[in-house]
Order: C-alpha cells, then structure tokens, then sequence
C-alpha cells in the first residue's frame, strides 16, 4: 500500500536556487527589530523549523502525515472541552496553542443551545475497505511509470484529494462516506513533469483534475460521479520552489505548487514578501489562487492576485500558454491571464508564476475601533474607502461576531488586565452608551514604516471619531485577526457537539451593503425555522473588503441540527437560498471563492448567455476533449 | 406559505375564523378618563431607532430619492435647486402627520362617548389582534382596512390604542383637511394627506412616496391607507387602486427591508352611518363638501342605535412570500436605486394580483348579518311582484322561512355570517328589521320596502304633489339603501351566480359552452365586482364546485344538469345578478341609441341618467337600482377596457368618447342572452 514514491529529494536545479537563496538572504539579513516583532507570521502555524530559505516545505507528499483526513489543518492542533468543561487548543503551533478559553463553552451552548454532554464523535481512522478500488488505465499507468514521476492509488492518498472544505464534503468524511474519489494521485515535481503528464493524459484519455492545496469551498474538487474515465489527482504540492528572485524587477518566480506560508517565510528570509495573505495562506497554493481569483487580507495595499501577477505559465492540452515579456502592462487585444485566473483547473494546470513582491514592512501594528452600530461602521468604511487611505486590512464584525470573538479570549493572567478589560466595558457601554447588543468593531491592520504607519493610523482613527467610532486598541484587532485561522478549527469542534455551519462570501455594491447583510442574514434565520431547525441559528456577516465601488462581504452560518434526520441537505437548502438572497440583493456570486460545482446554477445568470459561451468555447479550444474535466464553471 | 393564506379557491366552506371579543363592554363598565389616561407602552418594531416626527421630515428631505428629483425639476423648469428644495419641503409640511399622544388620548376619550350611544358594541378578533402585534413586531407594518365609512380609520386607532398595540400612520384625503380643526385634529392623531390627484406632479409625488417609505422602512409607525381608494359607497369592495401599494411594496421589492406584512382588515358596520347619504349621492345629489359643522350635524341626525360594528385582522400576508417566484428583484441591480423608474410590466401585474387577493382577503372577513340576507330577499321580492303586478311586499314568515335557508346556502358558500344560533329565526328576522325601521314597514303580517314616502332621513320637502319623478328619485334612495346591504354578500355569491347565468344564458348545458358564457359574463363585469385577474378558471371551478357540492348541480361527462333542489338556488343566483345585468345592457343601450357625437366623460352620467329615469317610468326596465351612478360608471369602465368605447385624449376633445356602436350593440346582445353563440364575441374580447 505504500505509495511508488520515487525520484524523491531535491533536484539539482532546486540545490541551486537553495543556494543563492540563502546567500541573498545574507546580504539582506537586516538588524533585530523589536518593532517588527507582532508579524503576521504569528497568527499563524511556525512552520516545522524554518531558516533554511526554500527549506522546511510545510506539506509532504504524504499529507496525512501532518494533516486532518476528516477535519481542518494539523492533526495536532484542535480545540476540545477539557476534563472542566473549558475549551481548549492544542498543540504549539498557534497563539491560542496550549491556552484555555474560559468564555467559549458558555458561547457555544447559548448560541446554539447545544450541550457539552451531547457528543457525536468522527471516527479517528479512516476506512480503506470503504473505498472503491481504483479504476486505473493501464496503458497511462505504464507510460507515466518510465517517466519516473511519482504516484500512488493508496486509498488514503487518493480519499485525501477527492474534496474541500465544504461542509458536506467534511460532513460526509466524518460518516465514513467516499463516494467517486481520484483513481490515482501524481506527484510532479517541475513543470516538464506536468506537461509529459498532460501529453499522457490526453494520448490515453484519462481525466485530470488538479490539486493545489485542497482548500476549496465550492466542491471543485469532487470528482464528477458521472466521470467513466480513469480521474487522476495531479497535485502540484511538490512543485514549491521558488526559481528567482528579481530584485531589479521586483519580481518574483515560483513553482505554482507553494503553499501561501513557505512563499511569504521564505521570501521574507530575503526580506522580501507578496503581501498575499488569503485567510487559508496556511495550506492554499499559489496556483490555486490563479486558479480561483484568490483575494488576500492586505490587498488594500498589495493587491488581489490578478494585481500581483506577472506572468503565468500553464500546460493545457492544447501546450504550454505563456506571455512572452514580463512588462507591467500591455494592450494585446483581451488579456490572456483572464482567462486563466478564475479558470478553476477546467482548462490545464498553472505551474509557474512571475509575481510582484515588495520589501517587507518595516512595521506593523493591528487596531480596533468599537461603534455604536453596524450602520455606523459600514459608513465608516465608505469614507475610508472614498478618502482611499484604507489601512493593509480593515474588517468590521457585526454585534454577534463581536460577542464571538469575545468568548474566544484566552484566560488572562494578571487581575490587573481582567480589571481593565471591565473598565473598558464600562467606559463604552455605560459612559458612552453603546448599546452590547448593537455595538459592532471593526479590526484594523497597518503596515509601512513606521511614521507613516502613525500618521496613516491617525487619520483612519479620525475618520472612525466622525462616524461614533471609539479605538479599542490593538488586542482586540489582534485577535480578530487570529479568528479567521481558527474559525475553521472551531466548525471541527463544532461537529463533535452537532452544530454545522459554514462560511461564504459576495462582493457587493455601497448602497447594498447593508440591505445585503440584513436581509441574507434574516433569510437565513427564517429558513432555518421553515426547515424544521430545532434551535435559533448563528447567522452573522462581515465587511472584509473595501473597495471604491463597493466591499466584500463574509456570512456565517452555524446550527444546531439535533432533531433533523438529513442536516446536511438542510443546510445546502438554506445556504441555496441564502446564495438568492444575495443575488437579489445585487451581490455576486462569488468575490474570490469561485463558482466550482457548487454555484455554477447560477453562472449563467450571472454572466448571461453570451458571457457563458464565451467560456464555453474557450474551453472547447483549450481541451476538446475534456481532460481536465473537473466540470466546474460550466 | 402566506400567499395560500390570503385567498384560497378551495371548499370555503372550511374556513376557519377567530372569536370576537366586545371591546365597548369595557368602556361601559369603567371609567373612560383613566382609560385615556392610561400608561401606552405599545410593542415596536425590533429593527427601529426611535426619533421624532421633525427627524422623519428631515430624512425624507435629505433622501437620495428625493435629492435626484429635486436636481431633475430643477433642471427642467430653470428653477433654483433651493427653491425647489423649499417646495418639496413645503408639500411635506402639507402633507405629514404629528402624531401626540395627548390627542389620541383626546380621541381615545370621546370617541368612547361617542361609540357607546351610536353602537351596541364593537368587536374584534382578539387572536387578530395577537397576530398584529407579533407582526408589527417581526416587520414593518401596513394595515389595509376595507373602507365603508368616514368611521374607519378613527375607528381603527382607537382599536389599536385599546389593545396597546403601536398607533399607525393613514393616508388621507386632502378634502378632509378643509374641515378645519378636525383636519388638524386628525393630523395630530397620525393622519397624512395626500391630493386627490397629482398626476403628472413629480416632486409631489417623490415627496408623497419618500415619506411613506421612509415610515415604513424604518418601522416608525404601521401604515394604514385604503386599498379601495375610497369609500365604498355601494357597501360592495371597489376594485383596488394600486398606488400606495405600489409604494409600500418597493422597498421590499428594492431590497431596502426584508420583508413588509400585509394586514387586511375587515370592517363591518350592522347600519352605515352614511346610509341615506351615499344614496343620494349615487343619485346625483352632490355630496356635501366634508365640513366640520356638516360633521356635528350629521351626527345629531344619526344620533340612534346603529347596531354593532364588527372588526376582523385578518392574517398577516409576508410581501415576500407573495413575490417569491414571481418578481426577479434583480432586475433592479443594475441601476441606482434612488433613480425613480416606471414599475415594469411584471411588478405591476404582480402589485395588482396582489391587490386583489388582498381585497379579497378583506371580503373573505367581512361579517354579515342576517338583515343583509333580508334585505336580498325583500329586493327580489320586491321586483318580481312588481314584475307580476302583485301586491307589495311579503308575510314574515315567508320571509323567515327564506332567510334560514338562504342563510344556510350562504354558510355553505363559506359567507362569515353572524346569525344568532340560540335565537329563534323569528326573533332574528323581527329585530334585523326592527334595527333597520327607516327601509321596511311592517303591515298586516306583511314586510315591504318603505317606498311609498321619501328618504329615511325624514324627506326634503313634505311637499305634497311631486313629479313621477320625484317620486321615482325617493324610492329609488331606499332601493339602493337596500342593495347597500346586499351588496355586502355579493362576494359569497357572485361566482356561483355567475355560473347560474352563464347556465342560463348558454346555448347548451355542455361544459364549454358554459365556460366561455361565464368566462363572458366574469370579463364583462370584472369593474364591478373583485374578481382576481387571469383567475377564470379557478373561479368557475370554485363555483362548478360549490354548487356541486351542495346538491344543486351535477355534472355528467361535461354537461350540467341542476338538480330538483338545485332549480330554488338557481333562480334564486340569477336573481342576484340580474339587476347588474339590466344595468349593463340599458347603459350599452343608451350609448347605441342617445349617446351625442360629442358626449363627454363628465356628460355620460347626467345622460345616462334621464336615460334610465325615462325607462324605468315607462316600465321598461324594471330595477331603480340602475340609477346607480356606480353601476353606470362602471359599465363605462367596462366598455373602455374592452375597447367598445375609446376616451380622446389631449386637445378640445378632452374625455369625448367615442363609441363603436356595432361592437356595443353586440355586447348588449350578448349579455341579453340574443346570441347563440358568443364565441365571436368572446374571441373579440
């Protein structure tokens, strides 16, 4: 059962870029800097022992080695109700790692009238023998052999790259349910890999479906049930080296399999970074953010990545497209990367990218501001956005995701600081009579140098002032922040009490931002109830994004579904319904998830008619004969 | 969900009603100053940020919607954007209300003075009321209440004051703001007003829709105006008009609020303190202009019993609910909301379906007494004797005997009737007339129509020779006080009358046939009576249904047979409609025979008129209801929408009306039963 690795360890060409890497690092290692201290590195997982410029990959070929098969991210990392009832995180990767979080259970049953004693555990193991046995094609399997490329049909392998992170797609791991998974997974470790495994995929007609990080929340992964084919798993996880740094340029190419924490560790071992922190940076790949139009954190600064990049290179069936000169910008008729990002892996596999990058920052530092209401904030947010002096992020939670954030405060250790934190309470609720069950923060992130930083921080504090807005200081940004990689954590831990939920997100105009988030919001309670929901949803949203035309806009949806015979179904239901209410309320579709299998009823609607053949027919040009035939979009 | 709840088509003879509870009980054994003074602590709307009137004016003023027209009147007519401003802000001042709580506690205090001497009681449905204030609770609120009375809306707050629950906001007419300090009175208890027309008045209008959405959206205050329009001055529902209703829906429709509940609300007066008056005005004496001491004295005259009042909150209908799967609403995402747009096609047929089931809904809830059943059969009665040559009027226990079963033909057909079970039908039937004295007389065991001396009101002048005509005008006023009263059970009756004519007047019995005569009939009165449009089929299955079900008809491989009992029914149905088709043939036949070539809309009555009178003097037509000038408006409307008559527009020809004689002739000929066949007709249509 072992998987036919071969042709393992580093190239030569990789020894190389190893090298000059670390030597540039060298030249640039810049003095300690205390001021540098709160990275945003530190929300996130330290990787398995960095230092080492392009060493210390976060994800093995074999996944499970370091990762959840039925649930999010480490297999160490996980919250739980301890032997006292507290929650609790684990492992040591995380700043909530090894901490209590005293509020948490009070939160979790409140909101969701859930118990700690009614428990629905996964099973640990997976179960192979549940697995259909592959369907291979010989005549592939032979030819890719001599190639030398490594792969594998071990089931666990195959179980691994066969879904997202949807919630069905988690919910039915957790059953012990596989349905149609890839019949095999190949590993390629440059781009002349994936383009023998293309040629041989269409010499004998196979199905590829590639595989980034596996972090998609639009079931782009699934396997279509209906595929007769052999589907092969081409998961770029091992193509992760970054090939130059430009300096001149400031640009940067790299293997499109990197995921989103090694490109920024090890480019800010050259005192380098993309500034593309999408809030899955953990474990998503580069080539998947091409592939999906990714969004990160701080594109108010660094840009989305249609903005970051460059130069793509991408094997289809039809060969290799790729721009011929790196200039900033051209008029060549409709831009070719267009069609590429946003293409979702129905066209070929994206395998190496030219991207901007910047120097670090030489400062950062997270805020917060407290308002009276949601309205409030997101007028605030407009003028921000109208004034175009948004800082690195700026998110505004609405009331229930305020009172969220607050049950996941760790235990504090001094009395003094558990004495400021009431008189805190006091002077906002009380002094300035914020009402706590309206009042909504926004959490703020600045980067740049440090005077600037300053003065920027000023004038956004200032116009918050003009909008009721009070500064709640950097913790409370901070942890904001931390949130966003532990919510999917929580959704686990959720599980293990019957409580599902899921989050999604749209773009949407100004003037609909608020009607968005009101009426998605009520819908979703009100559905709930005509579904038969027992108890009272979590149905929260909030502003991610500015934009000058608009912001984007994040639900979250969570129940409680003891009492229903096929919670899954019902939440689909609902979340269909919420997904309407966004469209008619002028959302989009999707702001950088992507449409996959999940949303692609309403592409047509979306785009109109003509809009859809014109991705038809590209991809009638591209792949006749539907090689990558993962069928989303279309 | 909900929009099952407003109307359904199937067995109405299931339908399950609420309780009444009399809320003047109280007030006859309290005290009225505590009860105005009492604390008011009503249940508000969740999403609400309480401000003052002098807030709302200023949000409506500094609106996106408004800014936009302010600019575009400004641009058009060369006026200063301030000027304008002012304007708009001026309209405003006219129009908004400044709801006090001291003045509703006024009314709250007089108002049970005055309820307690006019009324035996009033009663509501309690569970109604619970629905309402979960309702105002959830969603912005409109109240649609059914309009029969200046009564109404006084009436309406002082319901909801009673039951603690938040006061509305009512759309009123200007004409009420001319009785002085009742007009600022009212103001002062949250009316609005609003010009009778502003057609083509644009910043009117935006002020007018702004202001109303702003209430709404904001959820200050439920907002009550009248489907109808106006009163009703027949005692049958008008047919809708849609523009309030238009306004309420749109910030639904537009995304603004999720969702608007719809509250019909059915008010039923036992005797209509407008009785007399609505009958002469429908005969063409004009109606006085509202006044303050036409007020004072209208209510000396009327200062009897007029028997009880009852109110039914119907249940809630979720706007979206009813636009689900008919109205894309993204249709509006691809411009700035706050740029006013002509609804488009689908929005207005789905406001007016809307609109008719809503007024349907109001119906549905309409409680009738037994006199209404009396005062149907003593009208019938009253034309077939003298038809016959008969003598007038007939015995009481005749009467008594028709009215148990009609009242149980009405039940059957789902009619929400209040016949007091525990009372012998003697009993009901002598104290229904006893309460009504100024229309029957009672004589030697006989019951009649009191038409032999003038109007209820005591007559104009006792003078003792009047003109036939005259004559023919005062009886005229208690037939049509009369039809008032069955008007209000038209609703129960029409579809099942409209198949018992269309039986009647078709060729065959044949299935076909019979549909394409009612489907005729539905069509050609659908001005006159609440019928849901494009609902055709489902009103003659309702009535195949109904007259199936309770014996009258049968149906054997599409051709209807009526049953031995069946024959009473029938003839009883075809009664109902008859008079309203004689009214129609004797309008189409004036417009073949007299219209001029230069008649005008404003002429059409008046001519109609000496046509009718001359008539029914030489006993040719038999029913004085057709004076009527309701009936004969809506004939026209009829005929106008037909394209039988075309109104000119524009010029000196202003409202001329151009009739094509060959298509009315056919009309008249048609709804006559003379054609065999009125497929061509149907098919014209």
């Amino acid at each position: 059962m072992a998987s036919n690795s071969s042709g393992g360890g580093s190239s030569d060409r990789q020894r190389i870029a190893q090298q000059r890497l670390s030597r540039i690092a060298g030249h640039l290692q810049r003095p300690a800097d205390d001021n540098s201290a709160i990275l945003a590195a530190e929300c996130k997982a330290q990787g398995s022992k960095s230092g080492v410029s392009g060493g210390g990959k976060t994800v093995p070929r074999r996944r499970q080695e370091i990762m959840k098969w039925n649930g999010w991210g480490y297999n160490d990392s996980k919250f739980f109700f301890n032997k006292n009832g507290q929650a609790e995180f684990t492992g040591r990767r995380y700043r909530l790692s090894g901490l209590i979080i005293p509020g948490l259970k009070d939160w979790f049953e409140v909101t969701f009238g859930a118990s700690v004693l009614h428990k629905t555990l996964a099973p640990p193991i997976l179960n192979s023998s549940a697995v259909q046995p592959p369907t291979l094609n010989e005549a592939f399997v032979e030819e890719l052999k001599s190639t030398g490329i490594p792969s594998s049909h071990d089931a666990e392998d195959r179980v691994f790259r066969a879904h997202g992170h949807c919630l069905h797609e988690i919910f039915a791991l957790r059953e012990g349910k596989f349905g149609r998974i890839p019949d095999m997974v190949v590993w390629p470790n440059c781009h002349s890999d994936v383009v023998k495994i293309v040629e041989l995929a269409c010499k004998h007609n196979v199905c590829l479906i590639p595989y980034g990080g596996g972090t998609s929340v639009s079931s782009a992964l699934e396997c279509p049930p209906e595929e007769a084919r052999s589907i092969i798993s081409l998961d770029t996880s091992q193509m992760n080296r970054i090939l130059w740094i430009d300096e001149k340029n400031f640009t940067a190419h790299v293997e499109a399999g990197i995921v989103g924490q090694d490109l920024e560790r090890t480019l800010n071992e050259s005192g380098y970074c993309t500034g593309h922190e999408p809030d899955s940076m953990e474990f998503s790949s580069l080539g998947g953010w091409v592939a999906t139009r990714a969004s990160g954190m701080k594109k108010n600064i660094y840009g989305n990545i249609e903005d970051l990049v460059v130069h793509i290179k991408m094997v289809t069936p039809r060969g290799v497209i790729e721009k011929s000169c790196q200039g900033p910008r051209m008029s060549t008729g409709p831009d070719v990367h267009h069609f590429i990002m946003g293409s979702e892996g129905t066209l070929g596999v994206v395998t190496e990218v030219t991207m901007k990058i910047r120097p670090m920052p030489e400062y950062q530092k997270y805020g917060s501001v407290v308002f009276p209401n949601f309205e409030q904030g997101v007028a605030c947010l407009r003028e921000v956005a109208k004034q175009r002096c948004a800082p690195a992020s700026i998110r505004l939670m609405d009331n229930e995701q305020f009172r969220f954030g607050h049950a996941l405060k760790p235990q504090v250790s001094s009395i003094f600081t558990s004495f400021l934190d009431g008189l805190k309470t006091f002077y906002i609720t009380k002094f300035k009579g914020f009402d706590p069950n309206h009042l909504c923060v926004a959490t703020l992130l600045f980067e740049g140098d440090r005077e600037k930083v300053l003065q920027h921080e000023k004038q956004v504090y200032d116009i918050a002032a003009k909008f009721g807005g009070l500064a709640a200081g950097e913790d409370n940004g901070q942890r904001g922040y931390m949130l966003t990689f532990v919510i999917a954590y929580l959704r686990d831990m959720g599980m293990d009490y019957y409580v599902i939920g899921e989050s999604f997100e749209t773009s949407v105009p100004w003037d609909r931002v608020l009607d968005v988030c009101r009426n998605v919001k009520a819908r979703i309670i009100r559905e709930c109830k005509e579904k038969g929901v027992q108890f009272p949803p979590l149905s929260t949203c909030r502003v991610t994004q500015t934009y000058d035309a608009g912001a984007c806009v994040y639900f979250y949806f969570a129940f409680n579904y003891r009492g229903l015979s096929d919670p899954v179904h019902v939440y689909e239901q609902v979340e269909h319904t919420a997904r309407e209410e966004i469209l008619a309320n002028g959302g989009s579709l999707s702001h950088h998830h992507g449409v996959g299998k999940l949303r692609k009823e309403w592409m047509r609607e979306s785009v109109s008619n003509v809009g859809l053949g014109m991705i038809k027919s590209v991809k009638d040009y591209v792949d006749p004969n539907n090689i990558f035939g993962n069928r989303n979009l279309l | 969900m909900a929009s099952e709840a407003v109307y359904t088509h199937r067995d109405p003879m299931l339908k399950k009603r609420d309780d009444f509870e009399d809320i003047l009980e109280e007030r006859r054994n309290s005290s009225d100053l505590r009860y105005a003074l009492r604390c008011y602590t009503p249940v508000l709307y969740k999403g609400l940020t309480p401000s003052k009137a002098s807030e709302l004016k200023s949000m409506v003023l500094q609106s996106d919607q408004l800014h936009y027209v302010i600019n575009q009147v400004s641009i058009e007519t060369g006026m200063a954007a301030d000027e304008v401003q002012a304007e708009a802000a001026a309209i405003l001042e006219e129009m908004a209300h400044r709801l006090q709580i001291s003045t509703v506690r006024f009314f709250a205090f007089t108002l049970s003075k005055v309820f307690k001497t006019l009324f035996r009681s009033i009663c509501v449905n309690e569970e109604g009321i619970q629905r309402l204030q979960q309702a105002i609770h959830e969603h912005p609120v409109v109240l649609l209440p059914s309009h029969r009375s200046y009564m109404d809306f006084l009436l309406m707050s002082y319901i909801l004051y009673t039951y603690d629950l938040a006061l509305p906001v009512i759309a009123a007419g200007m004409d009420f703001m001319s009785m002085k300090f009742v007009g600022e009175m009212l103001r002062m208890s949250g009316a609005f007003f609003i010009r009778r027309s502003f057609g083509g008045d644009k910043l009117y209008w935006a002020v007018f829709s702004e202001y109303v959405k702003t209430i709404l959206k904001n959820g200050f205050a439920p907002v009550e105006f009248f489907l109808e329009g106006t009163r009703s001055r027949t005692c049958k529902s008008l047919t809708p008009k849609l523009g309030l209703l238009n306004i309420v829906m749109d910030p639904y429709l537009k995304g603004e609020v999720f969702d608007v509940s719809v509250v019909p609300v059915s008010i039923s007066y036992e005797r209509i303190l407008e009785e007399a008056l609505y009958a002469r005005e429908m005969l063409g004496v004009p109606k006085p202009k509202e006044s303050t001491s036409g007020l004072f004295k209208a209510r000396k005259v009327l200062s009897e019993d007029y028997g009880s009042i009852h109110v039914y909150f119907g249940q809630p209908v979720s706007v979206r609910s009813l636009a689900q799967n008919r109205v894309n609403r993204s249709q509006f995402n691809l411009t700035p909301r706050h740029i006013p747009r002509k609804p488009g096609e689908d929005i207005h047929s789905f406001v007016n379906d809307s609109a008719y089931r809503l007024v349907r809904a109001q119906e549905e809830n309409m409680v009738l007494k037994p006199w209404v059943l009396l005062a149907t059969l003593l009208l019938q009665n009253h034309h077939q004797s003298q038809a016959a040559g008969q003598k007038q009027g007939m015995a009481v226990d005749e009467l008594t005997e028709q009215a148990v079963w009609l009242r149980d033909v009405s039940r059957q057909y789902g009619a929400f009737l209040h016949w007091p079970d525990h009372t012998s039908p003697s009993e009901v039937v002598s104290s229904s007339l006893s309460l009504h004295r100024g229309l029957v007389r009672i004589s030697e065991g006989r019951v009649r129509l009191a038409l032999e001396q003038g109007g209820p009101a005591g007559g104009r002048d006792p003078r003792s020779a009047a003109s036939p005509e005259e004559e023919l005008l005062n009886q005229a006023v208690i037939i049509l006080s009369c039809a008032s009263y069955r008007n209000q059970a038209l609703h129960v009756f029409i579809r099942p009358a409209l198949l018992a004519s269309a039986i009647h007047s078709a060729s065959s019995n044949n299935k076909q046939e019979v549909y394409n005569s009612f489907s005729f009939l539905r069509n050609m009165f659908s001005n006159e009576f609440i019928l849901c449009p494009g609902a055709t089929v489902q009103d003659f299955e309702e009535a195949c249904y109904l007259l199936v079900k309770t014996g009258a008809l049968q149906i054997n491989q599409q051709e209807f047979v009526v049953t031995e009992r069946g024959h009473r029914t029938l003839a009883f149905l075809t009664s109902v409609l008859d008079p309203f088709l004689q009214g129609y043939q004797v309008v189409c036949r004036f417009l073949c025979e007299e219209a001029t070539e230069g008649l005008t809309e404003k002429q059409f009555v008046p001519a109609v008129r000496k046509f009718i009178i001359k008539h029914l003097l030489t006993g040719r037509l038999r029913y004085a209801e057709v004076l009527s000038s309701d009936l004969q408006k809506n004939t026209l409307a009829a005929l106008l929408r037909l394209g039988a008559v075309r109104k000119l527009k524009g010029g000196e020809e202003q409202g001329t009306l151009k009739v094509n004689k060959v298509m009315v002739n056919s009309l008249e000929d048609t709804l006559g039963g003379k054609l065999p066949t009125q497929k061509a007709v149907v098919a014209r249509l």
